[in-house]
């Protein structure tokens, strides 16, 4: 089965974000001051052919863990969206 | 003659500099290709500056899974001489042959300008020719050279004495000492035997006087003394 995943690669808690600091200083400057904590990252959209949700979560962890994120400065997080065309 | 390998990725930069460099020190340079799967007899290696796979993903992430990086490692373990300069150093990094990682300038500019740096380890290959708390300027020009690591990783560095250079001023007009927010103000570090070395500042951009200074000259000479010697 194939199945759509998108990973959300966000800079390590605590690390500093200067291109998260910068918008928000942008969206301040834009009156928009409840916007607090904005940090900047990536998002990698693929599809992954595998058995089972689990299973395609599992392959993309490896994947983020090798190529996708550096675990030295970035976390990630792991979303199986929904079974994609088979 | 130390045969020196200067590996070329799509995106490098300064290698022809770096080859020049190597044969003014006294030895022979020579050009690897990133799918080699060898070495071709270099007594040493250089990864040179640039921008490998367009930094696609993060700098240097491309770049550590490409061919030659598998016999770099098993020179590197032999304790053969490898040097990362700039792109070079993000490239040992996200490879684990050094510890940490580099990310974007604390004031998100690409910087190219003068730094001074001063040399904490004068007993590397590629430093042996300057003395301990020397002070060299050189040139820089990055947009990811904040080098960041674990407190724990940052205190291994420090006690294992890996820090090469270091962001030190002597006075540059408008410019911070630290110009990318280093950690430690950290230009360049070694792993723990003191072979793989990685530094974000260009010395093959300056190691002759015709082009105003020749402060880099004696990265590639220290390289030079120490092969012979050995």
């Amino acid at each position: 089965m194939t199945w759509r995943v998108n990973v959300r690669i966000l800079p390590r808690a605590g690390l500093l974000d200067p291109q998260g600091q910068a918008v928000e200083h942008a969206l301040a400057a834009l009156r928009f001051p409840e916007a607090r904590n904005v940090h900047v990252g990536r998002a990698i959209a693929l599809e992954v052919t595998a058995p089972s949700a689990a299973d395609a979560e599992a392959v993309v962890r490896r994947m983020c863990d090798k190529l996708l994120a550096n675990p030295v400065i970035e976390d990630y997080e792991i979303e199986v969206e929904s079974e994609g065309a088979a | 003659m130390i045969r020196v390998g200067v590996v070329r990725f799509p995106g490098s930069n300064c290698e022809p500099e770096a080859c020049r460099a190597v044969e003014r020190a006294g030895g022979s340079a020579f050009y690897l290709w990133h799918r080699d799967t060898g070495l071709a007899g270099a007594d040493a290696v250089i990864l040179p500056g640039g921008f490998s796979y367009g930094d696609y993903l993060r700098c240097g992430a491309i770049a550590r899974f490409t061919p030659i990086l598998e016999p770099i490692r098993r020179h590197a373990a032999e304790g053969g001489p490898v040097l990362g300069i700039c792109n070079g150093f993000q490239i040992l990094c996200e490879a684990g042959l050094l510890p940490g990682a580099l990310v974007r300038n604390e004031r998100l500019k690409y910087l190219s300008r003068p730094v001074d740096v001063r040399v904490e380890r004068a007993d590397t290959p590629f430093t042996s020719a300057y003395h301990a708390g020397e002070v060299i300027r050189l040139p820089i020009g990055h947009g990811d050279g904040r080098y960041v690591a674990t407190e724990d990783d940052l205190d291994v560095l420090e006690a294992g004495e890996q820090v090469v250079l270091r962001y030190s001023d002597q006075g540059i007009p408008d410019a911070p000492a630290n110009p990318n927010g280093a950690m430690r103000d950290i230009a360049g570090i070694c792993n723990r035997a003191g072979n793989v070395v990685g530094i974000m500042p260009h010395p093959e951009r300056l190691a002759e006087t015709v082009v105003g200074s020749d402060a880099g000259h004696r990265v590639f000479a220290s390289l030079m003394a120490g092969i012979h010697a050995s």
